[in-house]
């Protein structure tokens, strides 16, 4: 039972917007979930406090038994759980290469490390080609694939992904969605995706958790969330 | 007489750049403007002293000197930034309060020294000769003394250069400079990453003040003048570039040495003022600072 993602009771006090209230689920190993949900529905502070950048205010969460509340983001990140944040989570001021390094840089297996880095190349060959660049002359796609390529040089177990889709053009968000769904095959990962882009996500998904206002007010399949007219009508946007 | 003039310059603005250099390491890891720089520098510099008198080999004292003011910066951010920055998070002096803290330390050290040394000038034995090369029958100002300070700062200057852009730690320093929170993210320890910033500053700030002081006298203000020198030329270079800060002590240095010579020493100060002023007007960012807003 204490396999896998597990939020129990979990809150965070903000005030009125962003905050989230005694949230409960369980993501198995190996499950992709999206939460879906409007702006402001609490969706990047539930994946910020499980990654130790905010601290909540009751509740707990475990990865495979081991809690992830009162750790530092960095020593999550070292155990495999990686956040990538909204954005395009690179920094601008570093050439790509240096972007890639950084998923790496603590790992004591460089020789792994390199292996991830061919992988990663081999996975997103734009990279390959722009090594040298910084990482702010790249465009919003290329971006997004950097910061998912530094993270699989983590070698990631539990992915988090904040809004992938955010400000790109819809062809480019098709093919971000068909690479997180072909990388999670690869490398078993977990992932939780975060996405206002209800339709993209649950397309990939296993599950899909929806939330409003701190709140989470369904789960279930994709084939069932949308075979629920009124959770299409009020979140699913279609 | 030009080449003179230029070769003080380089002198003098060697100097300034390691004092630029301390300011934009710890600015660029904590945001945080460290007024104690020129206080520790100078209690690392009577260690050195110290060292120095008891053994007569300034060359043990140098690398000692420079241990100290690396671990003396590593304690400040332990003891006091980290602990201000985590106490007080917001309210209006939030991001004041650290820089407050460093002005209240460069009293604490700087009194510290008066008690164990005295407030009197010391004479810090130079190792090498003060007495210009000779050509000929042409003496000029430039001294082997001159040429150590110039070569040491290369030296510690090529040093940093090599670990910001070779190694993992300078990328680690970097990342955490200029995105803590992604740096977080992917595994970078920012906090010892930052602390590890102040020990780089305070070590560069040590060089200075052991390499300079053998030219002048020791006291527990005697390197004040030039943290001044050093924050303007740090501003010039845009207060986060490492490059800038070493461009900007060294035009600072070469210009201040063309004004004392060919207008007067009662004009420098007074130039450097005013040099500061237009580089804040016409360039705020400084000559190699990133975009403004980027964050504060």
């Amino acid at each position: 039972m204490s396999e896998g993602l597990i939020v129990s009771n979990l809150s965070v006090d903000f005030g009125a917007v962003n905050a989230v209230h005694e949230l409960s689920f369980h993501i198995r190993p190996g499950e992709l979930v999206a939460l879906i949900g409007a702006n402001g529905a609490g969706k990047s502070t539930l994946i910020r406090t499980l990654s130790g950048l905010i601290t909540p205010s009751q509740g707990m969460a475990s990865w495979n038994g081991v809690s992830l509340i009162g750790r530092r983001p960095e020593e999550l990140a070292r155990q495999g759980i990686v956040h990538i944040s909204e954005g395009r989570a690179v920094i601008p001021e570093l050439t790509v290469s240096e972007n890639l390094a950084l998923g790496g840089i603590w790992r004591r297996d460089k020789k792994d490390v390199e292996i991830a880095r061919e992988q990663t190349l081999a996975i997103f060959p734009v990279l390959a080609s722009r090594l040298g660049q910084r990482a702010d002359s790249l465009s919003g796609g290329e971006r997004q694939m950097l910061a998912i390529g530094r993270a699989l040089i983590s070698r990631p177990k539990l992915l988090f992904l904040d809004e992938p889709s955010l400000g790109l053009a819809p062809l480019i968000i098709e093919e971000i969605f068909r690479t997180i769904d072909a990388l999670r095959t690869q490398f078993g990962l977990t992932v939780l995706l975060v996405e206002q882009n209800a339709m993209s996500a649950l397309r990939i998904a296993d599950r899909g958790l929806i939330l409003n206002l701190g709140v989470l007010v369904a789960t279930g399949t994709p084939d069932e969330l949308m075979a629920d007219p009124q959770l299409r009508a009020a979140y699913l946007g279609i | 007489m030009f080449i003179d003039t230029l070769l003080i310059g380089l002198s003098s603005g060697a100097i300034y750049s390691l004092m630029a250099l301390a300011l934009v390491l710890v600015w660029r890891s904590t945001r945080v403007i460290n007024f104690a720089q020129s206080g520790q520098a100078v209690l690392s510099t009577y260690i050195g002293y110290e060292i120095t008198v008891r053994t007569h080999n300034y060359w043990i004292s140098l690398p000692i000197a420079i241990i100290a003011g690396a671990l003396l910066g590593s304690f400040i951010d332990l003891l006091f930034i980290r602990v201000l920055t985590k106490r007080v998070k917001s309210g209006p002096i939030a991001e004041i309060a650290p820089v407050i803290a460093t002005l209240g330390l460069l009293g604490l050290i700087q009194s510290l020294i008066g008690l164990v040394w005295g407030n009197a000038f010391l004479q810090y034995p130079s190792p090498l000769s003060a007495k210009g090369f000779t050509f000929g029958s042409h003496t000029i100002p430039f001294s082997p003394q001159n040429a150590m300070i110039v070569l040491s700062s290369a030296a510690i200057l090529a040093i940093f250069g090599i670990i910001f852009k070779y190694t993992d730690l300078g990328l680690a320093l970097r990342a955490a400079s200029f995105q803590p929170e992604i740096a977080q993210l992917a595994g970078v320890r920012v906090a010892r990453v930052r602390n590890i910033g102040w020990a780089f500053a305070g070590s560069a700030g040590a060089v200075a003040g052991a390499v300079i002081t053998p030219t002048s006298t020791l006291s527990p203000n005697s390197l004040d003048l030039l943290f001044v020198s050093g924050f303007i030329a740090a501003v010039i270079g845009g207060l986060d570039s490492l490059v800038g800060a070493v461009v900007g002590g060294v035009v600072l240095g070469v210009g201040f040495s063309f004004i004392l010579q060919y207008i007067g020493s009662s004009v420098t100060f007074l130039m450097g003022f005013i040099i500061l002023m237009i580089v804040l007007l016409v360039r705020p960012r400084g000559i190699f600072g990133s975009k403004a807003g980027r964050h504060a």
